[in-house]
């Protein structure tokens, strides 16, 4: 399977000489096309610092990260964001929808930035809308809408790309439990019906146990990784608690 | 102590965030200064004493102005602080839950403004000296004086009033801050920038037909002001156009903040094209809110342009029409016969002797008081005016009168027309270097310059209508006014002198003799020392049995208009000036004082990858049509403020309309592009991501 994202042997530092704090330690991993991986880690472990430099919001200290055939720590500027809205789609914790917009506006606008003509941004929207099941809120503003229901427009938004990657930064973490699971079927089924790539950073077990694979971070290290296999959800999310009771119970919010 | 640093380190650095707020001080301070200074320049200045009275005149206008100005000042200063608190609510917040008192928050905020009003004031005061410097050209300019050589002047009672005006505002700041400090909650200081607003859409039928109502009310009022003019006679009759007018740029801008978006958004290929939705919707978020105060800006500004452009209309027609009406250096004009309408004149009260000594031409009346005009004059003209019951206004307008008077009810119809001999005109007219003219025996001609009168006399003309004078019947030999004065003033104000054939005039109807010359002298002492003399005729001990020439001379005329005009234009300017500062001050405090929400819309935007181009010109779009709507309101506002203000203005004369609309339009440029770039920069600074 072609490889889509590859992280070689990156390290990221903050602070100075005199006090260094490493927030990425020596991390190296690949996503293949059409993998849904969790990234999980504590408060701190260095999971979103992680996402951040894959999503060339910060920079690397050193090693590379390439996502196709770009190494995307050689981009500037513009370059940066012509990737970014090109090849990657996101999707966060607390939505980042515009609150002046309508659902329908929100999506568009994703598309209208690449200078997409509107026929096929109206085509585009109809279908990703049905298949995030959004159909009857996309005249909806942002605050008449369910945090669920928030939380799939902007899966929307970060699909209707077509990206190669879709990075999601604890999607679950501002929604109920249905919202979550509603949101998370949506996330298989964009994984497996349209081969979508999805790297997804978590800290909670449940949320985890929805992708293939899982790796645990700890201290700006790769800690583990779990593999889903043939199991079931279930079987998989128990594997995932039996690694984070590992972890020393740092993630004591787990579930 | 701690405090104290406290606010000297959040000033330094929310500096930034200040630049708004310092540059409309220091901006207020300056002018403050500079048109209560005024004065300080003129006094080294070489000035006749009834120049210098006018500038005393014209200062204690001024001062009253500044009072109405420190007003507006005030509420500004008021607004922009809260602003300023507003942004740093976050602050406070923390300050509060790290348990410090509210008390000692507002002294925190008491050192601030104090800091910033120390700095402000220095600031604002030097670039006022520095300005006032360039006014004391402008001032030599206008009174025509000279400026031989440069002085630095400096008035410290301008500096000390501007200070103490100035600390007076900032005392009133610090209560007011201090007063919104012990008011608020910790709760909604934490929690302040999250606050989700309702979008609500406006139903499009109501906008259109609300809009196009608003539009017929606005056109309406247009028209009274423009053609309805002759109709508007008093106060009341012009605040009904002004009213209309206001209410009607409320309830456009409202329509139009409902319409403009379902406009765009049915376009549909260029709604969806790069960030315009994103731009639209931020537009038409902000402007649904700020309906009233946009009304208030763009009626402001439609304020600041019309008397900008008046003021300086005014005064440059007072100045291009001196060169014109007062072509010769003195003129003057005694009466005569006045005993032939006794009754009339000692009315008027004009003692016996008086009336019955008016049988001296002004030549002949001078010699009486051993004045001769001879060893002054260079040249002089002497020429007669007659005046008979028989021909009043009620007469020349012939059957036109009635339809006339109905239009214009008080205009004094049963005076007596001045009628002059075609060869005396002549020699007026070729002594002033203006056009002459040619009349059979049966034809009379008028000729006028005041506007309005103009207007009424042609009506009358282009009917052919007939005189009767002397025996006589004369038919008007042109179908309009021919333009044309005897008397010199500073202003068109001629309404109509009667000229006819030599010949037909009786001797009899002779009522005023003019003389009219040129001195001998150019020098401006000599002539002033000249008219001197001329005036201690009045208190020579037998001027009281003689009706005196009145005399106008063109340096009394310059004196005069001068004055009047600079008073004008420095009032206009002031005045204006302040207006245009309050409006694109709050105008670019709104934009900045939502910078918050769009930081964080921004963040979104540059998120999902957008180029840093296309949101720096999102931002410049959304500012630009921020602050050009209430803008381009105003402009077609003035357009017809402005033409009904030249109407208005019709005496002083309009000639000059252009240069002064140019002039307004720098001032525009610089002051308003001013604020709207201070804006743009602050608001992308505030935007900006820092990593």
């Amino acid at each position: 399977m072609e490889s889509i994202l590859k992280v070689e042997r990156i390290e990221k530092y903050y602070g100075n000489r005199s006090s260094l704090t490493k927030a990425i330690d020596d991390i190296s991993f690949d996503v293949r096309k059409s993998e849904f991986v969790a990234i999980m880690g504590a408060s701190g472990s260095g999971k979103t610092t992680l996402l951040n430099v894959i999503s060339t919001i910060d920079k690397v200290t050193s090693g590379h990260i390439w996502v196709g055939n770009v190494d995307i720590t050689k981009l500037k500027d513009n370059d940066l964001n012509k990737f970014r809205r090109e090849e990657l789609g996101f999707i966060f914790q607390d939505f980042n929808l515009l609150d002046t917009l309508t659902a329908y506006e929100n999506i568009a606008l994703a598309l209208s930035i690449q200078n997409v003509p509107f026929d096929e941004i109206d085509k585009r929207i109809k279908k990703v809308a049905y298949d995030l099941d959004i159909i009857n809120v996309l005249n909806k503003y942002p605050y008449q809408m369910s945090g669920g229901q928030k939380q799939r427009v902007a899966s929307a938004r970060a699909i209707i790309t077509n990206p190669k990657l879709i990075l999601a930064d604890e999607p679950t973490g501002a929604l109920d439990s249905k919202s979550s699971k509603m949101l998370l079927d949506r996330f298989n089924y964009l994984n497996d019906e349209l081969k979508a790539t999805i790297l997804m950073v978590t800290h909670d077990a449940f949320t985890a146990s929805y992708a293939n694979r899982v790796i645990f971070i700890k201290d700006g290290k790769i800690f583990k990784e779990l593999h889903k296999g043939d199991a079931t959800r279930k079987e998989f999310f128990d594997k995932i608690i039996d690694v984070v009771t590992l972890l020393g119970g740092n993630l004591n919010d787990a579930l | 102590m701690m405090l104290y640093k406290l606010s000297l380190k959040n000033i330094k650095k929310s500096i930034k965030d200040y630049v708004i707020y310092f540059f409309t001080l220091i901006l207020g301070v300056a002018i403050f200064y500079v048109f209560n200074a005024l004065d300080s320049q003129t006094v080294m200045m070489d000035v006749s004493s009834s120049t210098q009275e006018l500038i005393k005149l014209m200062m204690t206008m001024l001062s009253s102005v500044s009072i109405f100005v420190s007003f507006i000042l005030g509420f500004l200063i008021i607004y922009a602080s809260r602003f300023l608190i507003k942004r740093r609510n976050k602050e406070f917040g923390i300050y509060l839950t790290l348990g410090m008192s509210k008390r000692k928050i507002s002294l925190i905020l008491f050192f601030e403004t104090l800091f910033i009003g120390i700095i402000s004031l220095l600031v604002g005061l030097g670039l006022g000296v520095l300005l006032s410097q360039v006014m004391s050209l402008v001032v030599a300019n206008m009174f025509e004086a000279n400026l031989t050589k440069f002085t630095f002047v400096f008035s410290s009672a301008a500096c000390v009033k501007t200070i103490i005006y100035f600390s007076i505002m900032y005392l009133i700041v610090m209560i007011f801050n201090t007063i919104s400090i012990s008011k608020c909650k910790l709760i909604d200081l934490l929690n302040g920038a999250k606050k989700t607003e309702k979008i609500k859409l406006k139903n499009p039928y109501l906008c259109i037909i609300i809009f196009i109502i608003s539009c017929l009310v606005l056109g309406r009022a247009y028209y009274i002001v423009t053609h309805g003019f002759l109709t508007l006679q008093e106060v009341t009759d012009v605040m009904k156009p002004i009213i209309m007018g206001a209410v009607s740029t409320f309830f456009i801008l409202w329509s139009l903040s409902g319409l403009i978006l379902r406009i765009v958004q049915s376009l549909k290929k260029y709604y969806y094209k790069g960030l315009n939705s994103f731009t639209l919707r931020q537009f038409s978020n902000k402007i649904n809110t700020t309906v009233f105060s946009t009304t208030i800006i763009c009626l402001m500004l439609f304020i600041t342009i019309c008397l900008l452009s008046a003021c300086l209309t005014i005064k440059n027609s007072m100045n291009a029409n001196i060169r014109e009406l007062a072509p010769a250096d003195a003129m003057f004009t005694v009466n005569m016969n006045m005993d032939k309408y006794y009754e009339k004149y000692s009315d008027y009260g004009y003692n016996d002797f008086q009336i019955q000594n008016s049988h001296y031409t002004a030549k002949e009346m001078f010699e009486l008081f051993d004045f001769n005009i001879t060893t002054y004059f260079k040249d002089y003209i002497e020429v007669n005016t007659y005046a008979t019951p028989d021909l009043t206004m009620n007469h020349t307008l012939g059957s036109k009168l009635n339809s006339i008077r109905t239009q214009f009810p008080f205009l004094a119809y049963d005076t007596m027309e001045s009628i002059m001999k075609i060869s005396d005109y002549n020699k007026v007219a070729k002594f002033y270097g203006i056009g002459e003219y040619s009349l059979n025996d049966d034809e009379y001609m008028i000729v006028a310059d005041f506007k309005s009168m103009v207007k009424i006399r042609d009506v009358a003309l282009q009917n052919g209508e007939v005189i009767h004078l002397f025996g006589h019947t004369l038919k008007p030999k042109y179908n309009t006014c021919q333009d044309g004065f005897l008397e010199m003033s500073s202003q068109h104000i001629n309404t109509g002198i009667i000229l006819v054939a030599d010949n037909i005039v009786d001797e009899e109807y002779l009522v005023q003799n003019h003389l009219i010359g040129n001195y001998k002298t150019t020098d401006r002492e000599k002539i002033i020392a000249i008219e001197n003399n001329i005036n201690k005729i009045d208190k020579d001990s037998k001027a009281n049995e003689y009706l005196l020439p009145s005399g106008s001379t063109r340096l009394a005329i310059r004196e005069a208009t001068t004055g009047l005009s600079a008073m004008v234009t420095f009032i206009g300017l002031y005045l204006g000036i302040i207006f245009l500062i309050s409006s694109a001050a709050v105008l670019g405090l709104k934009e900045l004082s939502e910078s918050s929400d769009n930081k964080e819309r921004f963040r979104m935007l540059r998120k999902i990858g957008t180029d840093e181009k296309l949101i720096n010109k999102a931002l410049f779009r959304q500012i630009a049509i921020f602050f050009m709507l209430p803008l381009i309101l105003a402009l077609i506002h003035s357009i017809f403020g402005i033409m009904f203000a030249v109407k208005v203005l019709e005496v002083f004369g309009n000639e000059q309309l252009l240069p002064s609309i140019i002039t307004t339009a720098i001032v525009l440029v610089i002051i308003y592009g001013g604020y709207f770039l201070i804006t743009y920069y602050s608001s992308k600074n505030i935007i900006k991501e820092r990593y």
